[in-house]
């Protein structure tokens, strides 16, 4: 006799516990998973947006205001996921909790990048609610942002995830965060346009999550060119899927010996 | 069909509405279990049977091999040989049946420690799949069990490491499982938080709960077993009630010997060759089965005790007392 897998009863067990910990610490996740992309968006917003009118046909506080989701989704999904699913496997010792309960190692992660994706999801739409305040002006497309970043968010927390299943000790992160997760952020598209960096960078693009997070926002909230839409979605949807079994096998090698 | 639980209680058991009718008379049952890590032979071979409604102790040094046996059993590791079921639910295979039905107190503390005590078993029932309408009683009986009722609404680094050790205990049971795992649950704790500890275990026990219990305290495992399991280097080295094995290992006296090295030595070289089995207990020699040691073997300054499980450890094992 077998069980299925991914069962709802075991995923919304370790949602439960995820909600129930989230009244303690709600204050501090949000604070931080706000500030500071705030701050990004109004250094860059009153830095450049004083020399430059206008990028790409935008105001640069509605150019920089909707690629910011993209940055505020991966600090929250991505930061959150390495460091807190390091410190449940190995410190706390929550995951050993959890296991010998009826829960598999599949659900627990699956579960676990749910709960950060659609965290990380609506942490994402504080940039845009912020560049609001200074001139953005709403439009329905945007209702899709939330969405957009919980698939995006599951990417990221599933990239952390396995990241964090792959490291012996929380200083390795670091690495991840100057060689992967910073140039990344960077080249996204997020503060500057990418047609003003050298033509491979631009095409190195095209494999950057953050890339496609950032020009779906932007389309969705000022023009819609639904045959590259479909693109960026599907990448994001492919980096979702390739991470979270990622993030489910790693884990898995480290949890069950 | 109802759960076996105590009191024969009205309370649906997890397990048996995965699988109605299920029912085994050994809770849980190992053959030949084979576990290594790299070159290590961490479980070697090891048969266990924990009969239903006993409580069995997994007595051995560290080392030998007891935390990775309570693994196999919750599938945190998986076994390279050997057969392994709980309540007849074969392992891994169907381990999330098992899990369902058992509950495991690790060695290490690893409560949610922003939570207070009543949340902590809150997730617990959701984790268990305990039925909404069922969770705050399973919650009000493991505070109650747990003499935890005035603490409910502390948050778990407000109380004390007894109390934290219970909160353990009675997360494991909120769920009413058939079978507990109780991984070194004393370990590191003062002698009367011990006995605390000690008391709920025995009251589980009398409940008719399966219990199997590793540890490396004899006493621990004098005082709540019905059967001990001696475990050395993967292996189990023999099995019975406490007083059957120290009656077969260790007979029924022991003499103890105290005096300079030299003397001790020579105490032991007499000893043996009369064949009266003896061991060091650092400033002492025990002479075994001193009522079966012919005339003259035993010293007249020699001090007459029962035997005891210590006796029996230490020869199975080949370890000291720590």
């Amino acid at each position: 006799m077998r069980t299925k897998r991914l069962e709802w009863a075991a995923l919304s067990g370790v949602l439960v516990r995820e909600s129930i910990n989230f009244r303690s610490y709600w204050r501090s996740a949000t604070f931080s998973a706000t500030v500071e992309p705030t701050v990004y968006l109004l250094a860059f917003g009153f830095g450049f947006g004083a020399l430059v009118n206008e990028v790409g046909g935008l105001e640069y506080i509605e150019f920089v205001g909707t690629g910011s989701v993209a940055t505020a989704v991966l600090f929250s999904a991505a930061f959150g996921a390495m460091y807190g699913s390091f410190i449940k496997r190995e410190f706390q010792r929550t995951y050993d909790a959890i296991l010998s309960t009826p829960v598999d190692t599949e659900e627990l992660v699956t579960a676990e990048v749910l709960w950060m994706g659609v965290r990380a999801g609506l942490y994402g739409c504080v940039p845009i609610l912020v560049a609001m305040l200074f001139g953005l002006d709403p439009s329905f497309g945007m209702l899709l942002i939330p969405f957009i970043g919980m698939i995006a968010g599951v990417g990221w927390a599933s990239f952390g995830t396995a990241i964090s299943a792959s490291a012996d000790s929380i200083e390795n992160f670091s690495y991840v965060q100057s060689a992967v997760l910073t140039p990344l952020f960077l080249t996204a598209g997020t503060f500057f346009p990418l047609d003003a960096l050298p033509r491979g960078i631009e095409i190195a693009a095209n494999f950057n999550p953050l890339y496609h997070c950032v020009q779906l926002v932007r389309d969705v909230t000022f023009d819609i060119d639904p045959a590259a839409d479909l693109l960026h979605l599907g990448a994001l949807v492919l980096f979702a899927a390739v991470c979270w079994r990622l993030a489910v096998r790693q884990t898995e090698r480290k949890l069950v010996v | 069909m109802r759960g076996t639980g105590p009191g024969g209680s009205s309370w649906p058991d997890p397990a048996l509405a995965y699988a109605p009718g299920v029912s085994s008379a050994s809770a849980i049952r190992l053959r030949g279990a084979v576990k290594t890590f790299g070159r290590i032979r961490a479980v070697d071979g090891l048969d266990l049977d924990v009969p239903a409604g006993t409580c069995v102790g997994l007595l051995g040094p560290n080392g030998a091999g007891k935390s990775t046996t309570i693994k196999l059993l919750t599938a945190q590791a998986i076994a390279d040989e050997g057969e392994l079921s709980i309540l007849s639910y074969r392992l891994p295979g169907e381990s999330k049946l098992a899990r369902a039905a058992m509950g495991v107190v690790p060695q290490l503390d690893n409560l949610d420690t922003t939570l207070t005590v009543e949340q902590n078993l809150r997730v617990f029932t959701h984790l268990y799949r305990v039925p909404a309408k069922d969770r705050d009683a399973a919650i009000a009986r493991a505070l109650e069990v747990a003499n935890l009722k005035e603490r409910a609404d502390a948050k778990v680094t407000e109380l004390s490491g007894g109390m934290r050790r219970r909160l353990l205990v009675a997360r494991a049971l909120v769920h009413r499982p058939q079978v507990v795992l109780l991984d070194e649950p004393t370990v590191g704790l003062d002698p009367q938080i011990r006995q605390e500890l000690w008391a709920l275990i025995d009251r589980l026990r009398t409940e008719g709960t399966s219990i199997l219990m590793s540890t490396h305290y004899i006493e621990e495992a004098e005082r709540l077993a019905d059967t001990v399991v001696v475990m050395a280097e993967g292996k189990a080295v023999d099995s019975g009630p406490p007083r059957e094995l120290v009656a077969k290992h260790a007979g029924r006296e022991a003499v103890e010997v105290y005096g300079p090295p030299a003397r001790l030595a020579e105490v032991e070289l007499a000893a043996r060759a009369a064949g009266v089995p003896t061991r060091r207990t650092g400033t002492s020699v025990s002479l075994l089965r001193a009522e079966d040691a012919p005339e003259g073997v035993i010293p007249a300054e020699g001090i007459r005790r029962s035997a005891a499980l210590e006796d029996v450890f230490v020869m199975l094992t080949g370890e000291e007392i720590e």
